[in-house]
């Protein structure tokens, strides 16, 4: 009997059993479910109909999709969220007080190494990065974990990534993450969880963790997770809502494959349309000329986001072919934007800023595009019509490449640019 | 039973865009189905037609709506050669069945099939041809037969009340 990956920890712990092997079918508890305002209805109501009454106190509701609504019927829909939450005395996240709800998730304590976490969005993996095992759930059966607490999985395989050596100036976790998805493409983590090592990792910021995990999903994994270290720690003292205890894989742990990255490789990359393993230098797209940028979204929307886009636009202007978008992913980010005045920045060079919501990233409102058009994005999908109409193009990218572009009007390597 | 034929990395922004997320509500996303990319397929779709396609079927956003526009669609079956995580559970929580088989290069958009879920025969009525498949795991046909896990759920809390 060998050792154990940190899922296969995590998930045999929550169903209380010794050890559990990929493929077992287990029964475990959950720590917390969140759900926002375009999933959040159907599982108050699948709850209701199982009639068994609602563990309130691990339920996190947040709207975020359709913030501020865009139309009657999200604003129907929001409306009734709102009065589950309120009904229920779930967690509640309001426009105005909260935000895009993996940041919310994380900012306001409820993730922390060794959890298990479900959200109805498929970014809940991005807590991974703080060592939880976290993961996209549907809305039905988040309905099941209001009521019950628990939910079925099959325990994943595990893939290990090694990232090696010094990342390149203008060079973050974005482009790590696209990097990867052009190595093992769209269904190269199917089913799988995967685990982050390397010097590469142990350097960079709890951010670009979060922007690693968060993309995991492109690759098909079911998790992403990276052993706590003290930058988790410290970002929780304070923060984290009860106890935690830091789960690591054993030394003989088994993984079905080992990836290995020389971070020096690594280049500012550019997901083309119309997938995310779609990958090339961003060097090689100096001829695309682009019609909107846009800075935001669960995967690049935090504070060291901004901080890198408002270096490359401080004195600088967007250029007179783009409009640019600039959206803080919550509303703790905004304020700090403010106070650091990366606002001013953006503002003077043009760009249109506004409060935390998921927005142009699924083309549901506040940028979506036309016929035609191309968007360079820091978010996390560029799938046929996902930012608007079936010939727009969305190519995504790192802050620095999105803000750039922006001011070139052409995709740029921001190395590129400074020189 | 007609066959719809579809490719590779079907993701669930294809399925149901998000312009359309602000119902939950079956009926109300079946017209919507493939709305940008196969704008046919809402308006010819019969009660009982099934869908064939490549690898990864399903993946992208963990919508639930996908699945619940495809049933409200009337689509019986997706058979794919391989799902997406998220969408697989999705479909099987809301008892949509899903077959894992490759079976991509042997039918063609059109085709007129029948399936024998318990016997696991794919019967190509057009072609006149067979194709076996393998059950999903017990539990999965568990949900499936019992037409998703809210009934699961709601079975299992009327056993430990007795």
């Amino acid at each position: 009997m060998g050792g154990r990956t940190i899922a296969e920890k995590i998930l045999s712990a929550k169903a209380g059993v010794e050890r559990a092997e990929p493929g077992d079918i287990l029964e475990c508890e959950i720590d917390y479910v969140m759900v926002n305002d375009i999933t959040g209805v159907p599982a108050f109501e699948v709850c209701e109909e199982i009639g068994a009454g609602m563990l309130n106190e691990r339920v996190v509701v947040v709207q975020d999709h359709y913030v501020p609504a865009k139309d009657i019927p999200s604003a129907e829909q929001a409306k009734a969220l709102r009065e589950f939450a309120l009904k229920y005395k779930t967690h509640y996240y309001e426009i105005g007080k909260g935000g895009i709800c993996h940041q919310v998730m994380i900012e306001e304590g409820f993730v922390a190494p060794g959890r298990l976490i479900v959200g109805a969005d498929s970014h809940t993996c991005s807590y991974g990065a703080l060592g939880a095992f976290a993961t996209g759930i549907g809305s039905t059966e988040a309905g099941v974990v209001f009521a019950t607490g628990k939910l079925w999985f099959r325990v994943p395989e595990t893939q290990k990534f090694v990232v090696e050596g010094s990342l390149r100036p203008f060079v973050c976790g974005k482009d790590v993450v696209l990097h990867i998805l052009g190595e093992i493409g769209v269904a190269g983590s199917k089913y799988k969880a995967q685990e982050f090592y390397g010097s590469t990792i142990k350097e960079l910021s709890l951010s670009d963790r979060i922007t690693i995990a968060n993309m995991s999903v492109e690759a098909g994994a079911k998790t992403c997770i990276f052993p706590p270290d003290e930058k988790v720690f410290s970002f929780l003292k304070g923060r984290v809502r009860g106890e935690y205890e830091p789960v690591y894989a054993d030394d003989d742990a088994s993984y079905d494959e080992i990836f290995e990255f020389n971070a020096e490789e690594i280049v500012p990359m550019v997901a083309k349309p119309f997938s995310p393993d779609n990958v090339v230098p961003a060097s090689e797209l100096s001829d695309e000329e682009i019609d909107q940028a846009f800075i935001g979204s669960c995967t690049n929307g935090r504070i060291e986001d901004l901080r890198l886009a408002a270096t490359i636009l401080k004195g600088r202007k967007v250029h007179p072919s783009v409009r640019m978008i600039v959206v803080p992913a919550s509303q703790s980010v905004f304020k700090q934007a403010l106070r650091e005045r990366l606002i001013e920045i953006f503002l003077e060079a043009g760009a249109f800023v506004c409060s935390a919501t998921c927005g142009a990233c699924l083309g549901g409102h506040l940028g979506v595009l036309a016929e035609g058009e191309k968007c360079i994005s820091t978010t996390n999908r560029n799938f046929i019509g996902r930012m608007g109409h079936k010939n727009a193009e969305v190519f995504l990218a790192s802050p620095a490449v999105v803000a750039a572009s922006a001011v070139t009007g052409k995709i740029t390597d921001p190395s590129h640019l400074l020189s | 039973m007609r066959v719809w034929k579809f490719g590779d990395n079907v993701d669930t922004d294809q399925i149901i865009p998000a312009e359309y997320l602000t119902t939950a509500d079956p009926e109300k996303l079946a017209p919507h189905v493939f709305a940008k990319v196969r704008p046919d397929f809402a308006v010819s779709v019969q009660k009982g037609d099934v869908i064939v396609a490549g690898h990864n079927f399903g993946c992208g956003s963990s919508r639930e709506h996908a699945p619940r526009a495809l049933k409200g669609a009337g689509i019986k079956c997706v058979i794919a050669k391989s799902f997406a995580r998220i969408f697989f559970r999705n479909a099987i929580n809301i008892g949509l069945r899903l077959i894992e088989a490759d079976i991509y290069d042997k039918v063609s958009d059109g085709d007129e099939i029948d399936i024998d879920f318990k016997r696991g025969i794919i019967r190509n009525l057009t072609k006149n041809e067979e194709y076996a498949f393998k059950p999903l795991p017990e539990f999965m046909e568990k949900l499936l037969e019992m037409g998703g896990l809210v009934p699961y759920v709601k079975e299992r809390l009327r056993e430990k009340k007795k």
